[in-house]
């Protein structure tokens, strides 16, 4: 299967005053295209780091990274990465509209063959009708909406969230996870999705990747077997308790 | 996804309360009115004490005179008054115009230039300290008895307050937004027209409405030596006549119009950063 990220012995280590850290070391990782990865670990396990190192917003200290088979910066250049923030980072000078398109404005402004239009991704993710609302009338939910939006609008083969949801009340996480799904069924991209909560990692992935901390490696690649299409319901049942169990006893050891 | 119900969030989330949109917007109207007419009130409140107290204290008109003497120069010498606010509006508004603008292009250069701001920035504080009245006779003896010294201590006065708000404001941008910006693999260019612009322009704004009042102060400091024109040289010859009513009113003049300037900058706030929270919908 064709791979979209591939990390080999991705090591980084950031130099403060107070020394030097060491936040992955020797990560090495396939992930294959159209899937869905969960990346799950203690606050500062890196977790945040190894998205950005796959965004080329950080440059790896040692190891090799390919994205969609070139180098990040590329797959970058070429418009194939959407990245959505912890806090969504709209600007609050533009509307919502005026959001989603920013990626067609500026650094060329290429999309990519089979993206959507604008107003078609603000239908998908349910906000049509708030076109011309500025970010501070919106509620957290909504603007997470928008960034995600955004961050498709260039049609990328790859996205990268950074735990969208943390901020989020449970019903508004509980209803964007599922929309959310809905979201990655009908694009086909490649989801990395980064969380602190064993439930959404564990409801979201088809995979869950754990990282344990100082140094930040690989603890364990836990695949998901529950079925699909997956309903908020499923997290009642046996295998997705066994399953949240699991986690939750190798995340201790973490 | 937006085929789904979204009771707490979504646009059918608005249900249609006319009696509370009403009560709504009342709300709104009177809390509106009242903001314009509470001023007005105590102005009128104002003027009446001060025209009484000049009555029955019997204060005399070279001391301060009573406000009906001040309306009846105002109306009387109109003409006079406004050929000397002219000037002092060239000045004020010229120089606040290259003082901001120079004060723009150094903040820009200061961001992307550290060290010119280490360089710089030391002497435009030193610069800064200098009372107003010291600068005047210095602009003066440099440049002449014109306009030029009077818009000089115009800018200077409108250089420091946006120098230090603008580079704020171009700097102090969000880190994610800039992390926005390289993922969208934007230029140098785009990020700084398409971040730190705008997020610069509250910044700016609130020393645009600072410098607006301080830019005429300025120029009535400079007519002050030597100036035959001008607001400020109407103060200096109706302090020296004890022409008080005449002083009075040419202070009338000065103030309405700092205030007006006030306004438009205001206004374009307004109009400009709608997007701000603070300035509301
Ligand atoms: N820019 C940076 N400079 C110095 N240390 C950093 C930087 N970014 C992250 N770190 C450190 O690297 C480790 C991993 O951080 P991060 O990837 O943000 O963790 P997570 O997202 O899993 O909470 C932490 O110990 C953090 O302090
Ligand atoms: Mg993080």
């Amino acid at each position: 299967m064709a791979v979209a990220v591939q990390c080999e012995r991705i090591t980084v280590r950031f130099t403060t005053e107070r020394g030097t850290v060491t936040a992955l070391e020797n990560i090495d990782l396939a992930i294959p295209r159209g899937s869905f990865l969960t990346l799950l670990g203690p606050s500062g396990c890196g977790k945040s780091t190894l998205l950005r190192v796959m965004a080329d917003l950080i440059e790896p200290s040692g190891g090799r990274i390919s994205v969609l088979g070139d180098a990040p910066a590329t797959a970058r250049l070429n418009r194939e990465i959407g990245f959505v923030f912890q806090d969504a980072a709209l600007l609050p000078w533009r509307t919502v509209l005026e959001n989603v398109t920013l990626p067609l404005e500026v650094g060329g402004g290429k999309a990519l063959p089979g993206a959507r239009s604008p107003q078609d991704l603000l239908a998908l993710v349910g906000l049509t009708g708030w076109e011309q609302a500025y970010p501070h009338e919106l509620s957290g939910g909504m603007r997470q909406r928008v960034a995600i939006a955004r961050a498709l609008v260039s049609g990328p083969r790859l996205l990268l969230m950074d735990e969208p949801f943390g901020a989020l009340d449970e019903i508004t996480r509980d209803r964007l996870n599922e929309e959310l799904l809905q979201v990655w069924e009908s694009t086909g991209t490649t989801i990395v999705f980064v969380t602190h909560s064993i439930y959404e990692a564990a409801f979201l992935g088809q995979k869950v990747l754990l990282l344990a901390a100082r140094p930040g490696r690989v603890r364990e690649l836990v695949p998901v077997t529950l079925p699909t299409p997956r309903r908020l319901a499923m997290r009642e049942t046996p295998e997705f308790v066994a399953l949240a169990g699991h986690l939750r006893r190798v995340l201790e050891t973490c | 996804m937006a085929n789904q119900a979204e009771p707490v969030t979504m646009a059918s989330a608005f249900t249609e309360d006319a009696e509370a949109q009403a009560r709504f917007l009342a709300r709104k109207r009177y809390l509106a009115w009242r903001g314009r007419l509470l001023p007005v009130a105590a102005v009128i409140v104002f003027l009446l004490v001060w025209w009484q107290a000049v009555k029955i204290f019997d204060i005399q008109p070279f001391i301060a005179p009573s406000p009906v003497a001040v309306g009846q120069v105002l109306y009387d010498r109109f003409d006079m008054l406004m050929a000397n606010l002219l000037p002092t509006a060239i000045e004020a508004v010229s120089g606040f115009i290259l003082g901001n603008l120079a004060a723009i292009t150094l903040a820009t250069a200061f961001v992307y230039r550290k060290t010119m701001e280490e360089a710089l920035f030391p002497i435009a504080v030193m610069v800064n300290t200098i009372p107003v009245v010291a600068k005047a006779p210095i602009l003066v003896l440099l440049l002449g008895n014109g306009m030029e010294p009077k818009i000089a201590i115009a800018a200077i006065i409108c250089f420091f307050p946006t120098l230090v708000n603008m580079t704020r404001g171009l700097r102090d941008v969000r880190a994610e937004q800039l992390e926005l910006m390289r993922i969208l693999s934007a230029t140098p260019r785009e990020v700084f027209m398409r971040i730190r612009v705008p997020n610069a322009l509250p910044y700016l704004f609130s020393a645009l409405k600072i410098a607006a009042s301080t830019a005429v102060i300025g120029a009535i400091v400079g007519e002050w030596i030597g100036s035959t024109k001008g607001i400020g040289a109407l103060i200096i010859q109706s302090t020296y006549n004890f022409d008080s009513p005449l002083l009075y009113a040419t202070i009338v003049v000065g103030s309405t119009f700092s205030a007006l300037f006030f306004g438009v900058i205001s206004l374009a706030e307004k109009r400009l950063l709608r997007w701000n929270v603070t300035h509301g919908v």
